[in-house]
């Protein structure tokens, strides 16, 4: 029976090809994009995971100094003395010829073997690890960076993280010039039971717990969500797809349906058969989807590794792994979506009168009742987004504003393009003009969905294309300013250096140190520099805020200039006074723009560093020197001090590295956005062929009036040209609001700085002319479809015999 | 003679090989008159209706309106000449369903660049229209639906209508009433019509008939 039942409810596929691969091909869409966004996530979070496990051992408990210090030698001795079963760890960044790492300088004696993640156990290695020399355990793509960059001994390890080595402690100690500062002690999960109290015998330590979250995976929480948020977006989009096209589907068989019920096929027979029906095409939709989905992520996964070195610095391999969590949500996803999409339907028909009449027309007619609903909701939902634009805090309120504004502007559109319609309706004087867009208005339902896909895609593209613009346009400006000197030199040693800044007196305007330490301020680990008394900070250095005589207090020591982010992020002002490691502080004097940046910096004058950290790499300098000498000067440095040509760069090389740096973290922000147009262009396609099979009987009339076939098509082509402007002029205002939530509440939240908003007309030219190419293609099956129909078929509108 | 048809033939191609529907036919209607062209089932009279009015073309033979023979005409003359020479009412109605009934009505007129706004409002009110003026097709019944048809192809002052059985959809007394209606506006437009009906009774009330049987006058 219910094989019979199949048999005539399947063979409607066998005669609508199109409509069934419409289905497939749109679930397929929806759940790759999906599926390829979490599988990005899954390994990069992956990643995190390992790289804190690997290098943090955030699986013990740790001890560390409560003000950012690092922990001296005898307070390490004391707390063994007294029986603590620690270990010491020293870490910190550290250059290797071109390549700079993370160093974390371990002892293997002590570690215990839950911290030690890397194995040094065979006696080889561990002889080769705490020898003089040194040997570092770093990952095979570390390895090929640092090749020809060291001198130290190289040990592959496949668990290493990227960007990372692992040494011996004295060997850190020395490279890092830390003197015996430990930064951290591991703490053994076996201890005596009469150990001292840990404030009576180091006041000042602090222990942080194990299982603490990594700190990359925490600042790369936001970036994660915005990929989640774009994979959903995609997702929905995909679905009203799937929903038009299994409501067609349903509303088409709605005789054949009826038919079988007379024939006595139960209710719950044809609603069984119809379920299994739909889970099959779920099924096979699902796993194509998670198939191009894997494949997709595979192509963006390098861009997004990018993204996040660059953005966060957070190390993301480029290859992916498959992993069965997102494969099998990916699926999950696909079903579920598809039995939401087909719940109506579903419903309609298990309250489908026995006697009810094929209507093929009504599942696309919207009825008056839910197009005020919707308005209502459109409106709310505007509403909501502009109270909590203004009153709400928090990346959550800054994500609920963007939802509610997508959502409640996708709600208003059918109200304002049927408004839109109406009045040109009543502004035309030609009938055929008038016919137009009366017929363009009743089309409007079943067009509807898609065209909210296509809002909400089109908005999304000129929302974050502003938003990168924006940033790029800012950037730019702010490297400009930022990086004033005309060359920039690395030495490779002390001596080296020493030598440089003698050879340079001579030869350029300024030499300005671009010394850095890191340490803890505040609670958090950043990077303290020190800057020259000169007129290059004065004139060109991009402060947000600061007092009068800001760069005089840096000279003299007394004042600190803060990062955005830090500002932000801590809450600090100027005229505050800021500790810094060393047991000192200073007064906060002024505010800079960071862009890029993920983490807080701090800017002392440059005696000042050198006085409480005398410790600090000597290596970097900016040279100022006449732009026309700088190819000379280049030339001389890297002839008589045979320097890298890596360590001697002009600052016109530095700004397009910075450049390829920032497209590339915004490729994949592209390949997404293109990646959701692709998909809302396909939504618009799949409805209009839909509507394009049931358009015959509202053309024909027209046609028997006198109106050439060839006109036909021409006010098709102009119906769709003429909705895809509509929207695509709706999506900008929408566009540009996304932006400003993006811009003044999102990157706040998320990355800690803010961007003046700039917009890019011609940017919506080249949007407006792919939403044109795009409009033309999803027409044109469509309209080849109405140009084959020959008068036969029109007749068969009018007769019902010859 | 306002409409003549001299040796029209027309054959179809169907899965089961070719159907000739029409086979010679001659035949002449005079303006200002009315004829009901009757036969069974697959005589071919929609399809000569068809012909006539420029929907569709004859494999050979021609169809002279008003002195102009309308089997030549390419898309763009036979669409001229529906637009402007003829109105089609059908069984089926075929008003336009994103238009309401004024809009309906006066469509075919204004295409044809002739609307005539005192002519229009007496059909409207011959009709009963007034009140539905503001409605939707999917929101009138079906003998007022063909009533806003009639309005419509009247509307525009045709030299010739034609109506494919356009009481087929109602019943008796509502198909009298609208056929009633139909044939004495009509007249008083001064147009001629061919109207094809399956009923002996309704072919009586025009001024003449033709018998079409195996797509051949009899």
């Amino acid at each position: 029976m219910y094989w019979a039942a199949a048999t005539a409810l399947l063979s409607h596929w066998r005669r609508h090809p199109v409509q069934l691969a419409t289905l497939l091909l749109g679930l397929a869409l929806a759940t790759a994009l999906w599926s390829g966004v979490q599988a990005i996530n899954a390994e990069a979070r992956a990643s995190y995971g390992r790289a804190a496990s690997v290098l943090d051992q955030n699986r013990l408990a740790q001890l560390v100094e409560r003000d950012g210090d690092l922990i001296s030698a005898d307070r390490y001795a004391l707390l063994r003395r007294d029986g603590w079963n620690v270990s010491p760890v020293i870490e910190g960044d550290v250059r290797f010829g071109r390549e700079r790492i993370r160093l974390i300088g371990i002892d293997p004696l002590t570690m215990p073997p839950e911290g030690q993640s890397v194995e040094t156990a065979e006696a080889q290695d561990l002889f080769d690890f705490l020898s003089p020399s040194g040997l570092l355990i770093v990952s095979p793509a570390t390895a090929e960076r640092l090749e020809g960059q060291t001198a130290m001994k190289l040990k592959i390890s496949g668990q290493m993280p990227d960007g990372a080595a692992f040494a011996d402690i004295s060997i850190a100690d020395r490279l890092l010039a830390r003197n015996g500062g430990l930064s951290r002690l591991v703490v053994a999960p076996e201890q005596a039971l009469d150990l001292g109290r840990l404030d009576q015998l180091a006041p000042g330590l602090t222990v942080r717990q194990a299982g603490d979250r990594p700190d990359v995976a925490q600042l790369t929480d936001s970036f994660h969500l915005n990929l989640t948020a774009f994979g959903f977006l995609a997702f929905a989009v995909g679905l009203f797809i799937v929903y038009a096209a299994i409501g067609l589907a349903f509303e088409q068989r709605r005789s054949t349906l009826r038919t079988l019920r007379a024939l006595g096929l139960s209710l719950s027979a044809v609603t069984v058969t119809l379920m299994v029906e739909i889970l099959v095409l779920a099924l096979v939709a699902g796993l194509t989807g998670v198939v191009i989905g894997y494949g997709m992520a595979s192509l963006l996964l390098p861009g997004v590794a990018a993204t996040l070195r660059g953005l966060y610095g957070a190390d993301v391999p480029g290859t992916l792994s498959l992993r069965p969590e997102w494969w099998a949500t990916g699926l999950g996803m696909a079903i579920a979506g598809t039995m939401i999409s087909s719940a109506q339907s579903l419903w309609r028909v298990r309250n489908m009168p026995l006697l009810a009449t094929a209507q093929p027309r009504a599942w696309a007619r919207a009825s008056a009742r839910s197009a005020r609903f919707q308005l209502v909701a459109g409106l709310l939902l505007i509403a909501v987004a502009l109270t909590l634009s203004f009153t709400g805090k928090g990346l959550a309120a800054g994500f609920g504003v963007l939802a509610c504004l997508l959502l409640g502007a996708a709600l208003l559109l059918p109200a304002i393009l049927s408004g839109f319609l109406s009045i040109m309706q009543g502004r035309s004087s030609h009938p055929l003009a008038a016919w137009f867009w009366a017929d363009t208005r009743q089309q409007l339902p079943g067009l509807s969905l898609a065209l909210m896909a296509l809002l909400l895609a089109l908005a999304a593209n000129v929302g974050v294309g502003t938003m990168v613009s924006s940033f790029r346009l800012t950037f730019v400006g702010w490297l400009d300013q930022r990086l004033a000197a005309e060359l920039y030199v690395t030495a490779r040693d002390e001596d080296e250096a020493s030598r440089l800044r003698i050879w340079l007196m001579d030869r350029a305007t300024t030499v300005l140190p671009i010394w850095n330490v890191e340490g803890e301020v505040l609670g958090e680990t950043l990077q303290i520099y020190g800057v020259a008394n000169d007129p290059t900070y004065r004139d060109h250095w991009p402060l947000l805020r600061g007092e009068k005589d800001v760069w005089d207090q840096i000279a003299t020591g007394r004042g600190a200039l803060v990062n955005e982010q830090l500002w932000r992020k801590k809450g600090v002002e100027i005229g505050d006074q800021l500790p810094l490691p060393g047991g000192w502080s200073v007064s906060i004097v002024g505010i800079y723009s960071d862009y890029g940046n993920p983490k807080g910096q701090v800017i002392i004058g440059i005696d000042k560093l050198a006085e409480h950290y005398p410790d600090v790499s000597r290596l970097r300098y900016g040279i100022r020197a006449s732009p026309k000498a700088v190819p000379a000067l280049k030339e001389q440095l890297t002839g008589e001090f045979r320097l890298p040509s890596e360590n001697v760069v002009d600052q016109a090389s530095l700004k397009q590295q910075s450049r390829g740096v920032f497209e590339q973290t915004f490729a994949v922000t592209g390949a997404l956005n293109i990646f959701t147009l692709a998909v809302a262009g396909f939504a618009m396609f799949a409805s209009l062929l839909t509507l394009s099979g049931i358009r015959l009987p509202q053309l024909a009339p027209v046609w028997s009036m006198g109106v050439t076939r060839r006109d036909l098509v021409a006010f098709e082509i102009a119906r769709t040209l003429a909705l895809w402007l509509a929207t695509f002029i709706a999506a900008l205002p929408v566009g540009l609001a996304l932006a400003w939530v993006l811009l003044s509440i999102v990157n706040v939240e998320a990355f800690g700085w803010r961007l003046p908003m700039h917009v890019f007309p011609a940017d919506w030219l080249q949007l407006g002319l792919v939403a044109l190419a795009a409009a033309g293609l999803s027409i044109l099956i469509p309209l080849r479809r109405l140009m084959a129909v020959g008068p036969s078929e029109l007749l068969r509108t009018f007769a019902n015999e010859r | 003679m306002l409409l003549s048809l001299r040796n029209v033939s027309k054959t179809y191609a169907t899965p089961e090989g070719k159907i000739e529907v029409l086979k010679g036919i001659d035949f002449d209607l005079p303006a200002a008159q009315s004829v009901a062209l009757t036969g069974e089932s697959g005589s071919g009279k929609s399809t000569l209706l068809h012909l006539v009015a420029g929907l569709d073309q004859p494999d050979s033979g021609q169809i002279l309106v008003a002195g102009r023979d309308i089997a030549g005409l390419g898309d763009r003359g036979r669409a001229a000449y529906r637009r402007s020479d003829v109105g089609l009412i059908f069984q089926q109605f075929n008003l336009i369903p994103s238009l309401d009934v004024a809009a309906n009505i006066s469509f075919h007129a204004r295409l044809a660049g002739r609307q005539d706004t005192t002519w229009e409002t007496q059909l409207i009110e011959t009709l009963g229209l007034t009140s539905l003026m503001r409605r939707y097709p999917e929101q009138l019944s079906g003998g007022q639906q063909q009533r806003v048809a009639i309005a419509r192809t009247l509307a525009a002052r045709p030299a010739l209508v034609l109506a494919d059985e356009p009481t087929g959809n109602l019943d008796e007394t509502t198909g009298d009433t609208v056929l009633g209606l139909m044939l004495s506006l009509t007249k008083s437009s001064g147009a001629a019509l061919l109207m094809v009906t399956h009923s002996p009774r309704l072919a009586l009330m025009l001024d003449g008939s033709v018998l079409l049987r195996s797509g051949r006058i009899a």
